[in-house]
C-alpha cells in the first residue's frame, strides 16, 4: 500500500488555506452596525414590545454573484427596516420577521429560494429579486402559488403585461427616456445621435429612444453601438461627428459612457452629451474626470436630495432614509437600497391595513396611493403594477465634480 | 442470473425507491423542485459522463446545448405556436446536428481540441441568445413559455414535473447502460482503455467519439427543454460558461465512466449547495463559502478518489473486504 501522507499533507494545506481565507474574508466584511444613540428613549414614548406569532415576509436578493453590488445594499435596507419596525412595536402588535434568501444571481437558485419561502417558511409576501432575469424566472411560481411578489428589478417585461400577483418598484427606462425627451423638446432640439451599449440595458434604452424621439419629431442622425468591454469609441464618435448632431445620447453603464465622454473631448465634439441613469453614480465622475463636466443625465432624486426644493414631497423621506441607512451600515446610501426600501415598505403598509393573508395583501397593494418612496411617488392600480411617472427622475448636470439639478 | 446482474438490478431498484419515496414523504414544492433540478442536471451530467469517461473528451459547452434545448422549445412554442413535445423533439434534433458538425472535424484530432471548440461554441451561443432581438427576447429573455401537457393534463406543478423528469432519467439510465453493451459501447470501452489498441482492431474511433458527443448534446437539449417548460421562462444567463464548468465538476465528483456517478455528483452538489445557503442563515460568516467548498471537494476527490465518489467508495469497500 502506498503511503498516504503526502496526499494528506497537500489536502490539509488546501483545507487550512481555504478556511483561513473564508474566516479572514468573513471578518473583513463590514457588519451592519447598530444605530448610534442606543435603544429608543423609554421616557419619551413607551413602545409596547411586539408579541405573538411573527409576521413573516420573504426577501430574495443577489447578495453574491454578479448582482452583488445591487443585492447587498438591498439586504442591508431590509435588515434596517426589520430592526426599526420591531423596535417601534412591530406590525399590528406582532413582531416582523424578514427571511432573506441569497439567489447568487442565478435563475435556478431564485426558483428554489421562492419555493422555499412559499412552502417551507410560509411567508405572506416576497420582496425582490434584485435582477430582471431572476425575477422573471420566479414570476410563474408566485402566480401559481398566489403569493404577492414585489420586485426590485426594472425590466418592462415584469409589469407589462400586468400580472395579478407581481409588482415592481424600480423605474423603467421608458420613464427615463420620457424625462430626456421632455427636456429636448423644451430646448427645441431637432437633431440627435444615439450611441448605446450592446447589453440588455443599452439595447432596451436604444429601443425606447428610437420610439420616443420619433414620436417627438426629433431626427436621429446616426445610431452607433459599443460593446461593454470596449476601451475606445473614437471610430463611432467620428462617424457621429460627421453628422453634426446637436445632442449625443449615450445609454450604458460604466466604464463605456465615461470613455465616450473622454473621447468626445479629445475629438473636440461640442454637441451636448446626455447620459442615462445607468451612470448616476460617483464612479462615472471619477472615470471621466474633466470630461464629465456639463454632462446631463436623468437620475433618482436620492442623489440630489439636498438640492430639492422643500416643496418636493420626497425630500423629507429621502433625507431620513439616507441618514438612517448610513448610520445603520456605515456606508454611503445607494439607489438599489432605495428599491428594496420602497418594495418592502409598500408590502408592510399593505400588511398593516389587511393583515397577513396573501390575497388581502395583494388587494391592498393594488390600492396603494400616493406612497412617498425613495424612487418616486407610487400610485398603483389594477392596470399599473409599477405606479411611477417620469417625475421619479430628476434631470441633473455635472458641475465641479458634483450633481446639480438642471434648472 | 450472474452476481453482477443481480447487483445492477438491486442498485436500480434502490434508486427508483428513493426517488419514489420523496413525494410520499413530502409534497413541499421546495423539496420537489430540488428533486427536479437534480433530475435535469443529472440528465446533462450522465451524457457528459459518457463523453468524459468513455471517449476521454471534455466538453466545456454543455450549458450551451442545454440552452439550445431551452431556447428551441421557447422559440418554437411562442413564435410558431408549435406543440411543446414537438418543439422539444425538434430542438433535440437540431442540437444533435450542431454537435455533429462540431464533432466531426475536432474529434479526428488528438488531444483536447473538443474542449476548445465547445468552449467557443458556448460563447457564440451565449452571444446569439443575447443579440437575437425579438426572436430570443434579447438579454431579458422570453417569458410565458407554455407547460408540457398530455391531452388536458398539464405538467404545471412541481409534483407533476417531478413525476415526468425522473422516469426520463431512468429511461436514460437504461438506454445508456444498454448502449455501453452494444457494438458502439464495446468500441468506447476499448477506446477508454487504449485508443491505439482500439484502432488496431479496426474500430473507427473518431466515429464512436462523435456518436457519444452527439448523444451527450441531445441529452443536454432534452433537459434544457424540460427546464424551459417547467420554469416557463428562458434568458441567456443560466446557459453560460459557469454552468458548463459546474457540470464538469458534477461528473468529476460523482465519477465519469459509470452511469450512476454523474447522477450522484449532480445530487451531491445540488444538495450541498442548498444546505450551505440554509446554513448561512445560522452562521453568516461567509457568503461565498460554496465556491470555496466546491474547490475543496474537487481537490479532495481528485486526490483520494480519482475515479469519483461511486467507484471510490465501492473500491474502498472491496479493499476492506479483501483486507
Amino acid at each position: 500500500m502506498r503511503c498516504p501522507y503526502p496526499r494528506l499533507l497537500i489536502a490539509s494545506c488546501i483545507v487550512g488555506l481555504a478556511v483561513a481565507l473564508v474566516v479572514g474574508g468573513g471578518c473583513a466584511k463590514p457588519q451592519p452596525q447598530q444605530v448610534p444613540g442606543g435603544p429608543p428613549k423609554v421616557g419619551e414614548m413607551p413602545v409596547p414590545q411586539p408579541a405573538g406569532e411573527p409576521i413573516k415576509v420573504g426577501a430574495i436578493f443577489s447578495v453574491t454573484g454578479p448582482g452583488a453590488p445591487l443585492g447587498e445594499p438591498e439586504k442591508f435596507a431590509a435588515e434596517m427596516i426589520e430592526d426599526a419596525v420591531n423596535k417601534a412595536g412591530g406590525i399590528n402588535g406582532r413582531p416582523l420577521k424578514i427571511i432573506i434568501e441569497d439567489d447568487q444571481t442565478e435563475e435556478a437558485k431564485a426558483v428554489l429560494a421562492a419555493k422555499k419561502l412559499i412552502e417551507q417558511d410560509k411567508v405572506c409576501a416576497i420582496v425582490g429579486p434584485t435582477m430582471s432575469g431572476t425575477t422573471l424566472a420566479i414570476v410563474d411560481s408566485c402566480q401559481k402559488a398566489e403569493v404577492p411578489l414585489f420586485s426590485c428589478a426594472a425590466s418592462a417585461k415584469i409589469t407589462h403585461p400586468v400580472k395579478k400577483w407581481v409588482f415592481s418598484s424600480a423605474q423603467t427606462d421608458v420613464l427615463a427616456v420620457q424625462r430626456i425627451v421632455e427636456y429636448l423638446k423644451q430646448q427645441g432640439t431637432k437633431r440627435a445621435a444615439i450611441i448605446c451599449d450592446s447589453n440588455a440595458f443599452g439595447q432596451s434604452g436604444a429601443e425606447q429612444l428610437r420610439k420616443q424621439l420619433g414620436e417627438a419629431g426629433i431626427q436621429i442622425v446616426d445610431e452607433e453601438k459599443f460593446a461593454t468591454k470596449d476601451t475606445d469609441m473614437t471610430a463611432q464618435l467620428t462617424k457621429i461627428k460627421a453628422q453634426n448632431p446637436e445632442v449625443i445620447i449615450c445609454w450604458g453603464t460604466n466604464p463605456g459612457p465615461a470613455i465616450i465622454a473622454k473621447n468626445m473631448k479629445s475629438l473636440g465634439i461640442t454637441a451636448q452629451l446626455i447620459n442615462s441613469h445607468g451612470v448616476a453614480n460617483q464612479k462615472f465622475i471619477e472615470l471621466a474626470g474633466d470630461a464629465a463636466e456639463g454632462v446631463i443625465l436623468p437620475c433618482g432624486k436620492l442623489l440630489v436630495a439636498d438640492e430639492l426644493p422643500d416643496s418636493d414631497p420626497q425630500k423629507a423621506t429621502l433625507l431620513k432614509f439616507r441618514k438612517d441607512y448610513e448610520a445603520f451600515t456605515g456606508k454611503p446610501v445607494n439607489t438599489f437600497a432605495g428599491h428594496a426600501f420602497d418594495s418592502l415598505q409598500m408590502v408592510l403598509q399593505a400588511i398593516r391595513k389587511a393583515g397577513d393573508d396573501r390575497a388581502a395583501i395583494r388587494d391592498a397593494l393594488e390600492q396603494t396611493k400616493d406612497f412617498v418612496g425613495i424612487t418616486g411617488v407610487f400610485n398603483l392600480s389594477p392596470e399599473d403594477h409599477n405606479g411611477l411617472t417620469k417625475d421619479a427622475f430628476a434631470l441633473v448636470v455635472i458641475k465641479n465634480g458634483t450633481w446639480t439639478q438642471v434648472k | 442470473m450472474s452476481a453482477e446482474r443481480k447487483r445492477e438490478i438491486l442498485g436500480f431498484a434502490v434508486a427508483v425507491a428513493i426517488v419514489a419515496a420523496l413525494p410520499v414523504v413530502t409534497r413541499s414544492a421546495y423539496w420537489l423542485s430540488i428533486g427536479v433540478f437534480i433530475a435535469l442536471h443529472g440528465i446533462v451530467a450522465i451524457g457528459l459522463g459518457l463523453l468524459l469517461g468513455y471517449a476521454g473528451q471534455v466538453s466545456l459547452g454543455q450549458a450551451a446545448f442545454y440552452g439550445m434545448g431551452a431556447y428551441g422549445s421557447a422559440i418554437l412554442t411562442l413564435h410558431l405556436g408549435c406543440n411543446p413535445w414537438l418543439a422539444m423533439g425538434a430542438a433535440a434534433v437540431a442540437t444533435g446536428l450542431i454537435a455533429y458538425v462540431i464533432g466531426v472535424p475536432t474529434l479526428k484530432l488528438h488531444g483536447h481540441y473538443l474542449a476548445m471548440a465547445t468552449l467557443g461554441i458556448g460563447i457564440i451561443v451565449r452571444i446569439l441568445f443575447n443579440e437575437g432581438g425579438h426572436i430570443t427576447g434579447g438579454p431579458s429573455g422570453l417569458p410565458a413559455v407554455p407547460n408540457l401537457a398530455i391531452g388536458g393534463f398539464a405538467f404545471d406543478n412541481d409534483l407533476r414535473m417531478y413525476c415526468l423528469a425522473w422516469p426520463i432519467v431512468f429511461l436514460q439510465v437504461v438506454f445508456s447502460r444498454n448502449l455501453l453493451r452494444s457494438r458502439l459501447g464495446r468500441a468506447l470501452r476499448a477506446i477508454h482503455d487504449s485508443e491505439i489498441a482500439a484502432r488496431s482492431c479496426a474500430i473507427n474511433t473518431a466515429k464512436a467519439k462523435v456518436m457519444v458527443f452527439v448523444l451527450s448534446a441531445v441529452y443536454a437539449s432534452v433537459a434544457g427543454s424540460l427546464y424551459a417548460h417547467w420554469v416557463n421562462f428562458v434568458n441567456p444567463h443560466p446557459f453560460s460558461f459557469p454552468f458548463s464548468l459546474e457540470l464538469v465538476v458534477m461528473v468529476m465528483v460523482g465519477g465519469a465512466a459509470s452511469i450512476w456517478g454523474p447522477l450522484i455528483g449532480a445530487a451531491a452538489l445540488t444538495i450541498i449547495d442548498q444546505s450551505l445557503l440554509q446554513l448561512g442563515h445560522v452562521f453568516p460568516i461567509a457568503e461565498d463559502l460554496d465556491i470555496v467548498l466546491f474547490g475543496i471537494i474537487v481537490v479532495l476527490v481528485l486526490l483520494f478518489m480519482p475515479r469519483g465518489l461511486v467507484r471510490g467508495l465501492s473500491s474502498q469497500e472491496a479493499e476492506r473486504r479483501a483486507g
